[in-house]
């Protein structure tokens, strides 16, 4: 399916029928994040509110998704229940794959269904079914049902959302085949805002392999490259997990709602913990062979007479950082337990588990009680944690509904934001230093994953503001361009430029092959147009005085460095997103 | 005579790097489905997947069925394929009591030809070129 032009699926909810379009800027907009934001702009509307039911909800993959390994992700973009601008979520799983077999470059969902309904695709089928008697059920026992009901077993994807999605939390997220998701942002509440509670993929089509040998032989030194060497081992070995002791080890590990960076507990959590008590298998997404999931196994006596339980919950670095460390749960189990719950009620765990950090801090500290909280909150009780998880999945209070707009949104009301950990959105489980802090801040997707901040922060003590500027601003456009393959990020070291540019030409894209450069800035830039254009101004978004009084493996958080930072990254993105 | 195996398919991840090698390598093609060796997860994939290919049945009734000898009895067990003598009559694919051939929208079929091409392809060696002795194999 290489072609030049765009094939898109539009499915309009309100009518129930859809049509397929076919959109140019192969060589300028890519695939995934690029194509996204053109897609956005075409059919979304930067003027109306986040759930209007006109705006759309759009899933892209890139040129060589299921051409070559690794290039297994997909992009989802939306207006955010979170922030009410333009972002975008991506996720892992089966659906990059499915979307190239159902002969789609994008899938794109505009409309509201009168009803809860699920939507099924492959390459010769569009149906939209009623669902309305799946409201309210989990994420895990929706994704069965949906097995059920649809054929193609092992050769498809099955997005569905949970009661957070329905209930319009802004973090809820979209599920991915049980163990991958479009985490943060609120993916979840854009398709429940639809009646959306399922998409099933289904990659049905067979195409021709590009001509001559080159093709074929480069696909096997790149999966060698993949598999034989030591480039990709962190990530299957222990995983992204691996990660947490190095980090507490260098006091850039978020405790307690980061009132500390590192603690001996980590003991009870660590990567090796994990693998060694509750790693039963590992996982992989379509098309990449690295295995990176790893599925924990909880095991439990629900009854005295030995009759027992077993969950799977697959774990990484970031809900470890965010259920673990975060609210003080130092045993492994008990961390799969609060994740199980997260997964079920359909929450990003990342962002769940911050708010519960605060709402926790915010007990502490008497702004609010059981009275809002319903369960008493204590540092490190994980079944009180399981039982808010429900609460604040369902908003099932005024406070779990405020809540789960944002800890920022619950601080206005009842106090406590000077502790919100919040950098543009709930952080990610980095306490690194200034550089991290900003970056994240005003990252556009506010991940760990926009730019190397994190990184940057681990390898340099000196303070040079233009420099960090430039690497920040430098190391978005190559990402821009990785997430519009759509490359899984833990490739970067093997996807380097030549690489990609072998890889494009081996399957036909020239012209794209020789402008990679070029290509990362022009989506870069489109992308900030986009989101500013939905209502980012870098001013609105304030770094929380917690972060400010911390300390990391090169001292207490140097404030006006922080702030020059911060300062100066804003004015770079508006020059960009400004730049004729 | 050896033909293809899958002691370890408790290990398989899912990543479909076989199936995938399958159709680039022996089919030209790119697809989940145009493959001899096709994953499916058994059940959802919380209870892990299984391997959908020839079980290198002798006699094969996959050949006996087929009208053309397009299907002809390979020895050690499984078929030889001559695409050309094939005339998309699918009785093949009825004849496979495990569902081992996969027949696309044109008729054309796909089975595995135990080339072993997709053995190399497996990041957890899932898969085995097995020997079988002969008279083993009869069934």
């Amino acid at each position: 399916m290489i072609a030049d032009h765009f094939r898109v699926l539009i499915v309009n909810l309100s009518t129930g029928k859809g049509r397929i379009v076919e959109e140019d800027g192969r060589n300028s907009e890519v695939g995934g994040s690029g194509l996204a934001a053109m897609l956005f702009n075409k059919y979304g509307f930067a003027d109306k509110a986040w759930d209007d039911p006109q705006q759309p909800v759009i899933f892209a993959i890139g040129p060589l998704t299921g051409y070559f390994p690794l290039m297994s992700k997909t992009v989802c973009s939306f207006k955010s229940p979170y922030h009410n601008q333009y972002t975008e979520s991506h996720a892992g799983g089966r659906s990059a794959l499915a979307l190239r077999f159902a002969k789609l470059d994008a899938l794109v969902i505009t409309g509201k269904s009168k009803r809860l309904c699920c939507v099924n695709v492959s390459s010769r089928n569009l149906d939209i079914k009623d669902i309305e008697f799946l409201r309210g059920k989990d994420v895990l026992e929706t994704g069965k049902i949906l097995r059920s009901m649809y054929k193609g077993s092992g050769h498809r994807s099955i997005l569905r959302i949970g009661p957070a999605g329905e209930k319009l939390v802004a973090m809820s997220c979209i599920n991915a085949d049980t163990y991958r998701h479009f985490g943060r942002l609120g993916g979840g509440a854009a398709l429940g805002a639809k009646n959306l509670k399922g998409i099933v993929i289904q990659g049905d089509a067979i195409f021709d392999t590009p001509p001559g040998k080159d093709y074929s032989k480069l696909y096997a030194e790149v999966f060698t490259q993949v598999t034989a060497t030591d480039m990709m081992k962190k990530y299957h070995n222990l995983g992204t997990p691996a990660n947490l002791q190095g980090l507490n080890d260098i006091e850039s590990l978020p405790w307690r709602n980061l009132q500390a960076t590192s603690d001996p507990a980590i003991d009870g959590i660590n990567g090796e913990r994990f693998a060694t008590d509750t790693l039963l298998r590992n996982s992989a997404c379509s098309g990449c062979p690295v295995g990176c999931i790893h599925v924990g196994c909880v095991r439990e006596m629900f009854n005295a007479d030995h009759r027992y339980t077993f969950k799977q919950v697959a774990y990484d670095y970031e809900p470890i950082f965010s259920l673990g460390t975060m609210l003080n749960v130092t045993e492994a189990r008990s961390v799969l337990n609060i994740l199980d719950v997260m997964e079920k009620v359909g929450l990003d765990a990342m962002s769940g588990g911050v708010a519960l950090a605060w709402a926790t801090e915010a007990t502490e500290k008497g702004f609010i009680s059981e009275t809002e909280t319903i369960v008493p909150l204590r540092f490190g009780d994980a079944e009180a944690y399981q039982l808010a998880t429900q609460h604040l999945g369902n908003s099932s209070n005024d406070f779990y509904k405020l809540l789960g707009q944002g800890s920022l949104k619950a601080a206005a009301e009842y106090g406590g934001a000077d502790f919100a950990c919040v950098l543009g959105q709930e952080m990610a489980g980095y306490a690194t230093g200034e550089v991290f802090f900003a970056a994240q801040t005003l990252g556009f997707r506010h991940s760990h994953l926009d730019s190397g901040g994190y990184a940057y922060d681990q390898k340099h003590s000196d303070q040079d503001i233009e420099g960090v500027i430039k690497f920040l601003i430098d190391d978005e456009s190559g990402r821009a361009f990785m997430t519009s393959m759509v490359s899984c990020l833990f490739a970067r070291g093997v996807y380097k430029n030549d690489l990609l540019a072998q890889c494009l030409q081996s399957v036909g894209y020239t012209k794209l092959a020789g402008s990679i450069d070029d290509a990362g800035r022009h989506i870069q830039k489109l992308r900030w147009q986009t989101r500013i254009a939905t209502g980012f101004t870098p001013e609105a978004i304030t770094i929380p005085k917690r972060f400010y009084k911390i300390k990391t493996w090169k001292g207490p958080i140097d404030a006006a460095y922080l702030d020059s930072l911060k300062t100066g990254y804003g004015q770079a993105i508006m020059q960009l997103a400004g730049d004729k | 005579m050896k033909i293809l195996s899958t002691p370890n398919i408790s290990r398989c991840i899912g990543c479909h790097s076989c199936s995938l090698s399958c159709a680039r390598l022996v089919h030209k093609q790119l697809s989940w489905d145009s493959a001899g060796i096709r994953i499916k997860s058994s059940g959802g994939l919380t209870t892990g997947f299984t391997a959908n290919h020839c079980l290198a049945c002798d006699p094969a009734p996959c050949a006996d069925a087929c009208p053309t000898s397009a299907f002809s009895q390979r020895k050690g067990g499984g078929v030889i394929v001559k695409k050309k003598l094939c005339i998309n009559c699918g009785a093949c694919v009825t004849a496979c009591p495990i569902d081992a051939i996969y027949e696309d929208r044109s008729g054309n079929v796909y089975v595995c030809i135990h080339c072993g091409r997709c053995v190399d392809f497996c990041p957890h060696n899932c898969l085995e070129m097995e020997t079988v002795a002969m008279e083993e194999k009869k069934v």
